[in-house]
């Protein structure tokens, strides 16, 4: 459906160095698929969705929607509608006729323009503001308007600029799961920026994770979760995020020894590593290895670490210990009754490591729960 | 909201006639001129009580000056007429240059674009004088010397600067995402400029017309030097007041009741849009 080759995004500007804000970008989004761009600010996504929109130039490489290559076509013709950051919602018109605004342009039966509006305004609820002007409502309803103005039309492709950063979270949450069913319904291809994890997961079927301009991984949450490409995707994703620790690396007979500190060692079966890891491992003397939180056991294991805070949050407590000037966390269904100060066991289990090259690069991924 | 005493009020309104009076006492003073022969206007001590006479007037009107030195042709209608006519040509041709101009600088970066935009500026600052004999050669060799073209050309000197840097202003609080999207919903480029964005700067493009006007009405040292008797604008048909058997107060005073009149009206008119102008930052959402 849409491709992405290639492409990337320099901004020039005189007296300035020029600002790399996409890199090689290479991207496949298939009909009917929900795709996130999530990442830090800079990071280069909306760039992203304003070149795919038209508002920016490419630098280099191609774009192409359902066989037609976009990248030199103007915004008009390119079949692609947009929900703005900032709403950009035409002042004199009033809310209903911002929505109805591009169906009226294509000169749409009058009956049919508002039987659309009003299903789309029932859907983000706003049927109460429909004639009020843009000025006069809030700014969580004029980013609902914004969407519908997006969602009400027939374009190829929907892109949303963080669709419901306005929004309370409640009316986020069901906001989302209809945004998601209205999409699944009519098999709509949409591309979504946003910072927000939470939101990435609950509505996107995949996740492009962005950083410095360039896409570190784009795959299913559950992929990045449990097999994250590098060591920027590892930390990024998760909540809290994943600990990571340097450790030295020592040769032992069908495997590798990984050392953390005077007492603490993990092995390696040999077996668990391919051609390309095992090389790495010869090469270099210390890697880091990563242990998302909730893979840590508390109250029993070798690692005795001092507690610094623990959390019960209702459901799941949080541990922050710290171990040999590192600070490791976990997170546990079970309450625990440490104190800041006690020294505690953690258990680390070598089977649960993603171990990271030199590069970042991942080169063991933890088992599969 | 009012919780001062009674003195504070007072004393407010006291201050506020003072103010009122202050300001509006020129105008009212040349208003009262306009009625009353010169020797009325020049005894002394000035009476505040006087036979109202329309001979000012009347004289304006028909062109004709009764002196104690005979009689005098004045054309201050058909200067009243080249005024309006210089005024507003000029500030139709600056909106019609500037108004694009401005949005190119808001929207776009260009190489020297910033040079160009505050060179159009300096032209505000520099005195008249310094460019007019120049000018005035150029002309001649033109053959743009004492034509109405010629006059309305230099006034762009006058009105483009001003519209430009006001308008540009006005575009750049306009949201470029709100072009962005009347694009995306089928429009090219020009529509989302004449639709969108110079409506959404109305009240600014109108308030910078009207200020342009005001300066270029004002004006009166371009005419005098590169325009003719009946091509010359009412600032400069004025001198004609000034004659060999003295000058001529009460048709001065009606004179400049007939030529503010048209202004002050614009300007009361157009009040309201400049207020709009103002507010214009709500849009930002």
């Amino acid at each position: 459906m849409l491709e992405i080759r290639n492409v990337d995004k320099v901004y020039q500007s005189r007296g300035k160095p020029p600002v790399h804000a996409v890199r090689a970008l290479d991207m496949e989004v298939g009909k009917g698929e929900i795709v996130a761009l999530l990442g830090s600010s800079g990071c280069g996504k909306t760039s992203t969705l304003r070149m795919i929109a038209g508002f920016e130039s490419v630098t280099s490489g191609a774009i192409t929607l359902g066989q037609r290559r976009i990248d030199e076509l103007p915004p008009a013709r390119r079949k692609v509608a947009m929900a703005f950051e900032g709403y950009s919602l035409y002042p004199p018109l009033t809310v209903r006729e911002n929505i109805a605004f591009a169906l009226k342009a294509q000169q749409r039966s009058h009956g049919e323009v508002s039987r659309r509006v009003d299903a789309i305004a029932r859907l983000v609820e706003i049927e109460d503001i429909l004639d009020s002007y843009p000025r006069s409502i809030s700014g969580g309803q004029q980013q609902r308007v914004s969407l519908a103005r997006a969602l009400v039309r027939d374009a190829d492709l929907y892109l949303l600029d963080e669709p419901m950063g306005q929004l309370e979270p409640q009316l986020r949450a069901v906001l989302r799961g209809r945004i998601k069913g209205l999409l699944a319904e009519r098999g709509m291809t949409a591309i979504f920026v946003t910072h927000d994890q939470t939101e990435a997961s609950a509505l996107a079927d995949r996740i492009a994770v962005m950083e410095d301009g360039v896409l570190q991984q784009f795959a299913s949450e559950r992929e990045l979760k449990e097999h994250p490409a590098n060591l920027f995707v590892a930390s990024f994703i998760g909540e809290p995020p994943m600990n990571l620790l340097e450790t030295e690396v020592a040769r032992a007979d069908g495997g590798i020894r990984l050392s953390v500190g005077p007492e603490v060692t993990f092995r390696i079966e040999g077996r668990t590593l391919d051609q390309g890891a095992r090389q790495m491992l010869e090469q270099t003397a210390r890697i880091r290895v990563g242990i998302r939180p909730q893979k840590i056991a508390v109250g029993s294991g070798d690692v005795r670490v001092r507690v610094v805070s623990n959390q019960w949050l209702g459901d799941q407590s949080h541990v922050a210990g710290e171990y040999d000037g590192r600070l490791l966390i976990a997170v546990t269904p079970n309450k625990i009754a440490a104190r800041p100060g006690d020294i505690i066991p953690f258990a680390l289990e070598p089977r649960h490591l993603h171990l990271f090259g030199a590069d970042g690069t991942c080169i063991r991924h933890a088992e599969a729960a | 909201m009012d919780h001062s005493s009674l003195a504070g009020r007072i004393f407010r309104g006291i201050a506020l006639a003072l103010v009122l009076v202050f300001f509006m006492f020129p105008i009212v003073w040349i208003f009262l001129m306009s009625f009353q022969t010169n020797e009325q206007i020049l005894r002394i001590p000035p009476h505040i009580l006087f036979e109202p006479t329309l001979a000012n007037y009347q004289a304006l009107i028909s062109g004709q000056l009764r002196t104690t030195a005979g009689n005098l042709e004045i054309s201050f209608i058909r200067n009243l007429m080249n005024s309006f006519a210089l005024s507003s040509a000029a500030v139709v041709l600056a909106l019609l240059l500037g108004v694009p101009a401005a949005y190119a600088f808001a929207r776009f970066k260009f190489r020297l674009g910033e040079t160009i935009a505050f060179t159009l500026l300096s032209f505000r600052f520099a005195p008249p004088l310094l460019v007019l004999l120049p000018l005035s050669l150029y002309y001649q060799q033109l053959g743009l010397n004492d034509t109405y073209f010629g006059i309305v050309w230099v006034y762009q000197l006058i009105a483009l600067p001003l519209i430009l840097w006001i308008v540009r202003g006005y575009f750049e609080d306009i949201s470029p995402d709100i072009e962005h999207a009347y694009r995306l919903a089928g429009h090219s480029w020009r529509e989302a400029f004449t639709r969108i964005a110079v409506p959404l700067a109305g009240p600014g493009i109108a308030a910078a017309g009207l200020l342009s006007f005001i300066f270029c009405w004002n004006n009166f040292v371009f005419a005098l030097i590169l325009a003719s008797a009946d091509k010359q604008p009412v600032t400069v048909g004025a001198l004609a007041f000034v004659t060999a058997s003295g000058i001529q107060y009460g048709q001065i005073a009606a004179a400049i009741v007939l030529s503010v009149t048209p202004t002050l009206l614009l300007a009361l008119y157009a009040q309201r849009y400049l207020v709009e102008g103002l507010s214009l930052g709500a849009v930002k959402g």
